[in-house]
């Protein structure tokens, strides 16, 4: 759906818009004056941030950039599970776009796109639209609800959080580990990849565990994974749980949740049901809804198709996507989502300025997993662009740690307070 | 004219991204950034580490070219760099060298 300029105008003659932005509440007109050559990016996460800090850093301030982001903060979805573990609380991890307006001057508009039109060239919001020569869409993931008979959104942030994303579910998940009995079971179930972040639940896993052994030994994790079996660094995983909390972690393949008792905190898999004390369902994703309304997502997937060249959308003109929402053979993960949108941004500089894009990129990504208070591992690759098959392809030499250890536990929190600024300082 | 040039113009070629309006490519040196570019996430924007991992920003050239071989050979075993060192060719660790050479520390 998209609203055209007309319908706006009524909307807002009608008196219905609320007004956010002082002065412009009323005229529902273009929210931001455009400056010359615009780029406007969709979501302020991991990609959409390093986009906008980029393009103004490398593109020498020519390029007036317009970051539309819901949320006033940005909370870090890396290492929020340590806040259930009980190592950070989401405060540490909350951080706002101060510096990337003062110091790049990005322009930042604080709302929710509700339609784009690729014909126009402009992105709407409540109260008004943006149009822009090129638009970055990275708004993350969205949860497929219907997949599980029983859950839906308002069930997710009342009662059975997912926590995917961090924020208040994180806490609520924290506040009900914190309340369950001794003796209690945790159920978390694993969606079938892909889904953001391959190694996030199993991590989450040992982190419940660390807080359980110290707090309520006699408690189990159990994990209900809808794929055939472990994911990401397995045998490192693996290790972790019986070495670190022996009998207290139970894995389970093949067991994709179809169903839930809410109220009885009871799940059904295909061969069983399950009580749980804790229910963590973490629900199978898709692109951000927002690509969904653009257009930029094909019939035969429920990501986006981009050129890895510039990250230009195979479906839109003009339109390019980054991060988690991206159709890949790549992981979906923060360092991740920065890497795309460097390659973004890199191109939309050169295409602005009449040149062609960068024609061999490389990229990076590194995960790392807390798997106690202080012990990690990381799974490390790069990628390179093929130019016969126009994919990005694993180089030789990637890899997993050959142990756990604190070193890695260390550098983790080197690499989150690098990225970090990297995406927002 | 060196190899990943050589690629790279093949490419452009191929795929006639440079028949139409004639545009040039991205500048070489941008290619060099855009490559440093990936080592951010853990020693900082341009080598600027603001955490425990080491400032790459104004590092000697030789010392990093021989540092990223030794990781790629496996002279030298760090947590992390081997899996890194390992994905780039030796004309790459000079080009990165370039720019991080270049910045102000
Ligand atoms: C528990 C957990 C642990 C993780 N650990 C790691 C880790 O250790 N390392 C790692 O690299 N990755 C990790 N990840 C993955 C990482 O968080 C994601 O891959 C990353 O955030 C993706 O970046 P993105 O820009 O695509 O999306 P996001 O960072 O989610 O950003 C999308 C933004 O778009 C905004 N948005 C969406 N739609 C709209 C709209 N219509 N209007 C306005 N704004 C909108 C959202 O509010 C959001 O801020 C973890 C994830 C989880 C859940
Ligand atoms: C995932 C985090 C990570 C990434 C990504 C990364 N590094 Fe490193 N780097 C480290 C760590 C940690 C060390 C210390 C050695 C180790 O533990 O592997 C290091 C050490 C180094 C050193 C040695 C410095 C010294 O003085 O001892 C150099 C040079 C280096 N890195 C260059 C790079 C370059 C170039 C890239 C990008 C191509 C890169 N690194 C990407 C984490 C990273």
């Amino acid at each position: 759906m998209s609203l055209d300029r007309r319908d706006f105008l009524k909307l807002g003659a009608a008196g219905i818009v609320v007004g956010v932005f002082p002065g412009c509440a009323t005229s529902a007109g273009e929210i931001v004056r455009k400056n010359g050559q615009r780029v406007v990016i969709v979501g302020g996460g991991f990609g959409g941030a390093t986009a906008a800090k980029y393009i103004r850093m490398w593109g020498e301030e020519k390029i007036e950039v317009v970051l539309v982001e819901r949320n006033t903060q940005f909370i870090s979805c890396p290492m929020s599970n340590t806040v259930l573990g009980g190592s950070r609380t989401i405060n540490d991890l909350t951080y706002n776009y101060d510096t990337l307006k003062k110091k790049y001057g990005v322009k930042l508009v604080h709302g929710e796109v509700t339609a784009i039109d690729p014909q126009k060239q402009t992105v709407i919001l409540a109260d008004g639209y943006l149009s822009y020569d090129r638009l970055i869409v990275a708004p993350g993931v969205d949860f497929m609800f219907d997949q599980i008979e029983g859950l839906n959104a308002r069930v997710a942030g009342e009662s059975l959080p997912h926590a995917w994303k961090a924020g208040a579910q994180t806490v609520m998940l924290k506040k009900q580990i914190e309340s369950m009995r001794d003796g209690g079971v945790f159920a978390l179930s694993i969606p079938k990849a892909p889904y953001r972040c391959p190694p996030g639940p199993y991590e989450r896993a040992c982190q419940v565990a660390f807080y359980l052994k110290n707090n309520k030994p006699k408690s189990k994790v159990l994990i209900l994974d809808a794929n055939p079996d472990i994911t990401s660094k397995k045998g490192l995983f693996t290790a972790a749980w019986k070495e670190l909390y022996p009998g207290m972690v139970e894995y389970r393949a093949n067991a994709a949740v179809m169903k839930v008792d809410v109220a009885g905190r009871i799940v059904k898999t295909e061969f069983e049901d399950v009580k749980a004390d804790v229910l963590n369902i973490i629900p199978p994703m898709k692109a951000g809804m927002v690509a969904n309304m653009a257009g930029l997502v094909g019939a035969e997937s429920r990501w986006c198709a981009v050129d890895f060249l510039s990250y230009e959308s195979k479906l839109q003109k003009n339109i390019h996507v980054i991060g988690d929402s991206v159709l890949a053979a790549l992981p979906k993960s923060g360092h991740m989502a920065t890497s795309h949108a460097k390659v973004c941004a890199a191109a939309i500089i050169e295409l602005m300025q009449g040149r062609q894009p960068d024609a061999n990129p490389s990229i990076a990504n590194t995960c790392y997993s807390m798997v106690s208070n202080n012990e990690a591992m990381h799974v490390a690759h790069v990628y390179r662009f093929n130019a016969e098959k126009k994919e990005m392809i694993a180089a030789e030499g990637g890899g997993v740690s050959a142990a756990r250890s604190e070193i890695e536990g260390t550098v983790a929190n080197y690499w989150l307070k690098n990225v970090l600024a990297d995406v927002l300082l | 004219m060196n190899k990943l040039r050589f690629q790279t113009f093949t490419i452009a070629f191929i795929t006639g991204l440079t028949l139409s309006s004639a545009p040039v490519q991205a500048a070489g040196d941008n290619h060099s950034r855009n490559l440093a570019a990936s080592c951010a996430a853990c020693h900082g924007t341009d080598g600027h580490s603001v955490a425990g991992t080491p400032v790459l920003a104004g590092m000697d050239k030789k010392l990093f070219v021989t540092q990223m071989k030794d990781f790629k050979s496996g002279a030298r075993t760090g947590t992390v760099m081997n899996n890194h060192a390992k994905g780039y060719s030796d004309e790459e660790f000079e080009k990165m060298a370039d720019f991080f050479a270049a910045q102000k520390r």
